[in-house]
C-alpha cells in the first residue's frame, strides 16, 4: 500500500485467558477513510486503545505515522485525535472553554486560541451554541463538540470509537457527511469503528469485519461482497404470472446467458445468481420468450448480508473449530484499496 | 563600558513584552492542568462549604484567644508569654479547642473533600480517556490534581495566618517578633503537609476505587479511625501488655511509655498536633517523657527557633514519607492502567 499511516504488525493483546485482538495485521493508508466493523466485545476498543499506546500489546507493534505507539505514545497522540465511544466533557465548563483546556494542552497559544475556536465550532456547526454549558448539550451535540475538540489540534488521524452510538438517525446521517467532507478537504485520514453497519457503509473507502479479536475480511464493499458470496454477488429474482411447469423448459437456456451462475426455479418465479449486474438482459430475454413477468427484484448484497453471510459461516466454525484457518485464508484478501 | 541607561531601557515596556511573550509561546501542560484544577476547586460548592468552615474555626479560636490575650502574656510564670502571635494561636479557656487542634481535626476533611473524586470522576465521566488520548504524560495529570489543591489549600493557609498577624497587629498594637513569623509560617507548612497526606491518600483512594462514593467513604473511614479509634486501640494494646504498675521499675515504665507514644505515632493527626505545639509553645523542650536527671539545671526558657525545628524534623519527615508513599502507590496503580470509559 502507498503511504501507510497506520501499520499494525501482529498485534496481540489478552485479558487473563481470553484473547482480545489475536493477531491483528492491518495497514491503512493516508487520507482514507476505514471502517472497523464488529459485535461488541470483539476487541474494537482495545485495537484503538494500542494504536494510541494507550494499552501495551503482549506482542505485535503498532506504527501510527511511522511511530511506535507502545514506545512512544505522546510523540503518536500529537498527530492522532481519539474520540472515545462514550465522550464527556467537563460539565461546570462551556462548550467554549472545554475547547480552550484541549487547545491549551495541545501547545495552541493564547492570541490563536479564540479564533480557532471560533472556526472549529462553525465546521461542525455549533457556533451558536459555543458559551452554553456542555451540560445542557444533547447527546448528538457532544458528539459533534468531541469532533471539534478532535479538529481544534490538526490530527493527521482521526480515530472514532462507535462515533454514531446513540444519536438519532438524521444526527448519525449529518455526522457521518460531516466526517467524510472533512476527510475529503482536508485529507484526514480517518478510522471509526461501529456495529452500525449500513452508516459505516455511506462513508467508508474500505471496511474490516473485525469478531472476536480477529480482522475477517478486510477490503472495500466490492471486494468484500465478491470475497464472500464468490462469483455469483448479484441476484435477481423474478416472479411470473404463468405456471411454473411453463417456466421449466427456459432454465437451460437461461443458463446460457454469458454471467450467470446458477438458476433456481421456485414457486412461481426463477432465481438468478450472476457474476455482473445484467438485469435488463435476462428481462429482455424473458420478455422475447413470451412470459408475463409480474416483479423483478434485483438483491443487493449490503454490508448487512455480508455480515449475516460471515455469521453463519462463523457458527459453522465454533461447531468445528479446525475449519478456522482454512474460512481466514479464504476470505482473508489484502491490498485493495 | 555598557551605559548604565541600557538597564532601563526595558523597564517599563517589560510588562507588554512579558504578555506579548506569555500570547506567543505555548503554555506547559503542566501549568495548565494545574491551572484548571484550582479554578476548579475554587469555583466548586464543596470548596466553599469547607473555606467557610475553616474561616469560622479560625475566628472564633482567634476571639477566644483575644479575650484571654491578657492574662496569658502577664503570667509571669510562663516562658513563652513574650510571644504574643504565638499565644494568640494556642490560648484557650478550654470552652473552645485551640486552632491547630481544630486543624487537625478538619485538615483531613479539607484534604479528602479536594481529592476523593480527582481521578475516578473524571473516569466517570468520560473526560479521563479524552485527556489521555492528548499529549500529556500521566504522571503530570496525577501531579497537577495534587498541586491544584494544594495550591489552594497553601492561599487559604497563608492568607489566614497573614489575616491574624495583621488583625493582631491593629488590636494588640504590639509589633511581630521575626522568630514569631517564622515560627507562624513554619506552623502553616506544616499545616499545609498535613493536608497534602490526607489529600494525596484521597487521591490513591480515588485511583483505586471506581466509584466516588467509594472512596470518599473509606478515606472518612480511615480519617475516623485514627481519630477516634486508634487511640482507644493502642491505648487498649499497650495497657494488656503492661505488668503490675506496681511492680514495674521506673527504666521499665519509661520503655512502655516510649512504646505508647511510638504506636500513636502512626497516626498522622498525632505527628501533626506534635509538631505544631513544638513550633507554637517555644517552651516545649520534647515530645516523650522526660527524666529528673535530664531535667536537672534546665531553665525554664523558650527555644530558639533551630531547636524546636529539630524536635519536629522526625514528625515532618514521617508526614512526607507517608505523602510521598500515598502518591508512588497511586503512580503504581495509575500509570499502566488501561483507561477505557
Amino acid at each position: 500500500m502507498q503511504n501507510p499511516i497506520i501499520e499494525l504488525e501482529e498485534l496481540t493483546k489478552s485479558y487473563g485467558s481470553v484473547k482480545a485482538v489475536d493477531h491483528l495485521s492491518l495497514t491503512i493508508g493516508r487520507g482514507e477513510i476505514f471502517g472497523l466493523l464488529g459485535p461488541n466485545g470483539a476487541g474494537k476498543t482495545t485495537a484503538i486503545l494500542m494504536m494510541l499506546g494507550l494499552t501495551e500489546p503482549d506482542s505485535g507493534i503498532a506504527r501510527v505515522c511511522g511511530i511506535n505507539a507502545t514506545s512512544n505514545p505522546i510523540a503518536v497522540k500529537r498527530k492522532v485525535g481519539y474520540m472515545p465511544d462514550s465522550v464527556g466533557f467537563y460539565d461546570g465548563m462551556t462548550a467554549a472553554e472545554n475547547l480552550m483546556y484541549i487547545g491549551r494542552l495541545n501547545g495552541i497559544t493564547e492570541n490563536e486560541l479564540l479564533p480557532k475556536i471560533q472556526a472549529t465550532m462553525e465546521t461542525v456547526g455549533l457556533a451558536d451554541e459555543m458559551h452554553k454549558k456542555t451540560s445542557v448539550y444533547s447527546r448528538g451535540m457532544k458528539q459533534r463538540l468531541g469532533l471539534a475538540d478532535l479538529l481544534i489540534r490538526e490530527p493527521e488521524v482521526v480515530i472514532l470509537d462507535e462515533p454514531t452510538l446513540g444519536i438519532d438517525p438524521t444526527g448519525i446521517k449529518d455526522f457521518l457527511t460531516l466526517i467524510h467532507r472533512l476527510s475529503r478537504q482536508q485529507g484526514l485520514t480517518v478510522l471509526l469503528s461501529s456495529h452500525h453497519l449500513h452508516q459505516v457503509q455511506q462513508v467508508c473507502d474500505r471496511v474490516g469485519i473485525f469478531v472476536s479479536g480477529k480482522l475477517v475480511v478486510e477490503g472495500n464493499m466490492d471486494t468484500l461482497s465478491r470475497n464472500l458470496f464468490g462469483e455469483a454477488s448479484f441476484a435477481v429474482q423474478v416472479t411470473f404470472r404463468n405456471n411454473p411447469d411453463e417456466l421449466r423448459g427456459h432454465t437451460e437456456a437461461l443458463m446460457k446467458l454469458p454471467g450467470v451462475r446458477n438458476v433456481t426455479l421456485q414457486e412461481n418465479g426463477i432465481d438468478i445468481s450472476c457474476a455482473e449486474n445484467i438485469t435488463p438482459d435476462i428481462v429482455r430475454f424473458l420478455v422475447h420468450q413470451g412470459l408475463d413477468i409480474t416483479s423483478v427484484h434485483k438483491k443487493e448484497f449490503g454490508l448487512d448480508e455480508i455480515y449475516h453471510r460471515y455469521f453463519e459461516n462463523n457458527q459453522k466454525h465454533i461447531s468445528n473449530g479446525k475449519s478456522t484457518g482454512l474460512f481466514q485464508r479464504s476470505f482473508f484478501r489484502r491490498n485493495n484499496v | 563600558m555598557v551605559s548604565p541607561l541600557v538597564y532601563f531601557k526595558d523597564l517599563f515596556s517589560g510588562a507588554i513584552t512579558y504578555k506579548d511573550k506569555r500570547n506567543r509561546e505555548a503554555p506547559n501542560p503542566f501549568y495548565v492542568m494545574v491551572r484548571k484544577e484550582a479554578g476548579d476547586h475554587i469555583r466548586s460548592w464543596r470548596f466553599i462549604v469547607m473555606l467557610l468552615l475553616v474561616v469560622l474555626t479560625f475566628l472564633g479560636s482567634l476571639y477566644v484567644s483575644l479575650s484571654h490575650i491578657g492574662k496569658a502574656v502577664s503570667n509571669i510564670k510562663d516562658p513563652d508569654r513574650v510571644f504574643v502571635y504565638l499565644k494568640l494561636l494556642t490560648v484557650s479557656d478550654g470552652s473552645l479547642p485551640t486552632f491547630h487542634i481544630f486543624i487537625s481535626f478538619l485538615g483531613p476533611l479539607l484534604g479528602i473533600a479536594l481529592g476523593f473524586d480527582a481521578v475516578n470522576a473524571e473516569q466517570q465521566n468520560g473526560t479521563l480517556a479524552r485527556l489521555m488520548a492528548q499529549p500529556v504524560y500521566r504522571d503530570n495529570f496525577l501531579l497537577a490534581k495534587f498541586f491544584g489543591a494544594l495550591l489552594v489549600v497553601s492561599i487559604l493557609f497563608v492568607s489566614l495566618a497573614l489575616l491574624m498577624t495583621g488583625g493582631g497587629m491593629i488590636i494588640t498594637g504590639v509589633l511581630v517578633e521575626p522568630v514569631e513569623l517564622l515560627r507562624i509560617l513554619g506552623f502553616i507548612v506544616l499545616s499545609i503537609l498535613y493536608i497534602g497526606f490526607w489529600l494525596s491518600l484521597s487521591i490513591l483512594l480515588s485511583v483505586r476505587f471506581r466509584n466516588a462514593a467509594t472512596s470518599a467513604l473509606t478515606a472518612i473511614g480511615i480519617w475516623l479511625f485514627f481519630t477516634v479509634f486508634y487511640r482507644i486501640i493502642v491505648n487498649l494494646v499497650v495497657s494488656a501488655m503492661l505488668p503490675d504498675s506496681g511492680m514495674l521499675r521506673p527504666e521499665d515504665m519509661l520503655s512502655y511509655n516510649n512504646l505508647l507514644l511510638s504506636l500513636l505515632r502512626f497516626a498522622p493527626s498525632q505527628l501533626y498536633t506534635d509538631a505544631a505545639t513544638t513550633l507554637l509553645m517555644p517552651s516545649v523542650r520534647s515530645l516523650g517523657p522526660l527524666t529528673m536527671e535530664q531535667m536537672s539545671g534546665a531553665i525554664p526558657s523558650p527555644l530558639p527557633l533551630k531547636e524546636s525545628l529539630m524536635i519536629v524534623w522526625p514528625q515532618v519527615t514521617g508526614l512526607l514519607a507517608a505523602t510521598a508513599l500515598c502518591f508512588a502507590l497511586s503512580y503504581y496503580l495509575f500509570m499502566r492502567r488501561e483507561i477505557r470509559s
